[in-house]
């Protein structure tokens, strides 16, 4: 049976959500979910638990089936099986709500849009070329100071560095707070040191927030560091543990020779 | 229709506005220019400036078929084809191999000759050649009343569907994962600009209906910084454009439709000097 998640929906509130601090017991099971396209199998069978207040490496190589698992966990593509979200009383919550920030925003830099037209365009009904609203603003300064980019809001989208860019998608994916965050490859665009800054951003509201982290990355340093799980798939999971069981578990090494030769 | 012509009597100019037709003309081009102007900014946003010029020649295709039919309301059998036309461009942009410029084009060449064939082998080919050019100093006090109503609901339209439009043209996927329903707000858009190009062909023409619709935008982009500066400065240059070029053709003779796409035109070079001025300012 082929199910998709309810679409994403910005005025829902959850009730059993009000609690600041990640709980640990909450998650987003996947559950057998299996993917075909034309007769090809892209995922077979993937199970994998998402916990809140957990940041979780998806790695694997290309063609492997991560930007599909992506995919799905977005309601973007149908999919057998279940990805269901359990609260920490074991209820299954109606629907997964999912924050995406995607590998790259290819867009026009020169149209006329600034950051607070592009959140406000997301975030209200209102059409933003009647001006924004008080309240709306409000709540655009409260999605960018989550990722700590409030002195960006005037500017104009195509103006921003990768790394600016990055943040403002960071704030437009965290509001209103999603159960599950997906960053899918946050590196292009970015040099390490800013890199690092967005992610030590993503690893706080880890700890204040009631979300589970979803990191899709090829960078192994950056898994290490900040991953608290990784899971390896290639088109069902092979591996999953610390990023250290990972990246020492023979299907890594079959699948990334060149590591077993750097020896972590 | 009389208060508003009493008003107009007391305002402007008598020598210029004396005839009805003048102040209708006037009414009818602050009705169009504004919707098109608006929806203009999406379309130079989207980079559909082609396909707008596509739907607008494929108005004279419109007028063939409405004649081979026998249909006596030629904006009904326009506004019916135009939206039939502008789908089918999008589906086969969606599906086909060819780039979009390329399937456009075809479109565009196919929509011209067959409007040219059937009313050149029907011997209506003079009847409805107006429509090239088209004509706003033959507007009435009826049709206004019905563009009122177009505007009306075509804004009430942009209005809800803006915001989500946007989040598609900066990113359809990012969009997608916003749970917009990218492919039907698409579908919508184009339904949209149909309508309003359709219904703005008879008057303003074929040549010239996709200037309207580009050209003010076109130039508000120049300079503007936001969204919000994008359409209103669209507004205004297509008002100025619309009022400007009326005023203008009728002591000098010429045709309405060109003269005011000629006024957008000289908005556009000038807000290019504007920005190419002040982005060398922030650069030194």
């Amino acid at each position: 049976m082929s199910q998709v998640p309810a679409p994403y929906d910005p005025t829902h509130r959850n009730a059993g959500h009000l609690h600041g601090e990640h709980c640990g017991l909450c998650r987003i099971e996947v559950d057998h979910v299996t993917v075909t396209a034309d007769g090809d199998t892209l995922l077979s069978d993937v199970n994998v638990h998402l916990h809140c207040g957990q940041l979780t490496a998806l790695i694997g190589p290309n063609g492997a089936g991560k930007t599909t698992l992506v995919r799905a966990l977005l309601g973007q593509i149908p999919y057998s099986g279940s990805i269901r979200h359990i609260d920490e009383r074991e209820r299954v919550l109606r629907s997964v709500r999912t924050g995406y920030v995607p590998q790259q925003l290819p867009f026009d830099k020169q149209m006329p849009v600034t950051v607070n037209d592009f959140l406000a365009a997301a975030l209200s009904r209102r059409p933003v070329w009647m001006g924004i609203g008080r309240k709306t603003r409000a709540t655009v300064e409260e999605a960018l100071s989550l990722a700590q980019a409030e002195h960006l809001q005037n500017r104009m989208l195509g103006q921003l560095s990768g790394g600016e860019l990055q943040r403002v998608l960071l704030a437009m994916a965290l509001t209103p707070t999603p159960d599950l965050l997906i960053l899918d490859e946050p590196v292009s665009g970015m040099d390490q040191n800013g890199l690092y800054l967005f992610l030590d951003t993503v690893e706080a509201l880890k700890r204040s927030r009631h979300i589970a982290i979803l990191l899709v990355s090829h960078d192994w340093t950056l898994v290490r560091r900040y991953a608290d799980e990784a899971v390896l798939v290639n088109k069902t999971v092979l591996s999953e543990g610390t990023p250290e069981e990972v990246f020492s578990c023979e299907p890594f090494l079959e699948a990334f020779p060149a590591m077993g030769k750097e020896a972590p | 229709m009389d208060i508003i012509y009493r008003i107009m009597d007391a305002v402007l100019p008598a020598s210029l506005f004396q005839y009805t037709f003048m102040k209708n003309a006037l009414l009818a081009l602050l009705l169009l220019t504004p919707l098109l102007a608006l929806l203009g900014t999406m379309a130079v946003n989207k980079r559909m400036a082609f396909f707008s010029d596509a739907l607008g020649h494929s108005a004279l295709a419109g007028v063939g078929i409405g004649v081979l039919l026998g249909v006596s309301n030629i904006t009904l059998i326009l506004v019916v084809f135009g939206i039939l036309f502008a789908l089918l461009i999008t589906r086969v942009n969606r599906t086909g191999g060819a780039s979009a410029d390329t399937t456009i084009s075809v479109f565009s060449s196919a929509g011209i000759a067959l409007g040219l064939l059937i009313l050149s082998g029907s011997g209506k080919y003079s009847k409805y050649s107006s429509i090239l050019v088209g004509d706003i100093l033959a507007i009435t006090a009826a049709d206004i009343r019905w563009l009122a109503i177009a505007l009306l609901v075509g804004l009430i339209l942009w209005i809800f569907t803006y915001n989500r439009l946007l989040l598609t043209a900066v990113n359809p996927q990012l969009a997608q994962s916003r749970g917009i329903p990218v492919r039907a707000m698409e579908y919508g858009f184009v339904i949209l600009v149909a309508v309003a190009v359709m219904l703005s062909i008879r008057w303003v023409g074929v040549l010239l209906i996709n200037a309207l619709l580009i050209l003010p935008a076109a130039a508000a982009r120049n300079i503007a910084r936001s969204a919000a500066q994008h359409a209103l400065f669209s507004v205004i240059i297509s008002l100025l454009s619309g009022v400007v070029g009326l005023c203008v053709s009728i002591p000098l003779g010429t045709g309405v439709g060109a003269a005011v796409v000629l006024c957008a035109a000289v908005c556009y070079a000038i807000t290019l000097l504007i920005s190419r001025l002040l982005g060398r300012r922030a650069q030194a």
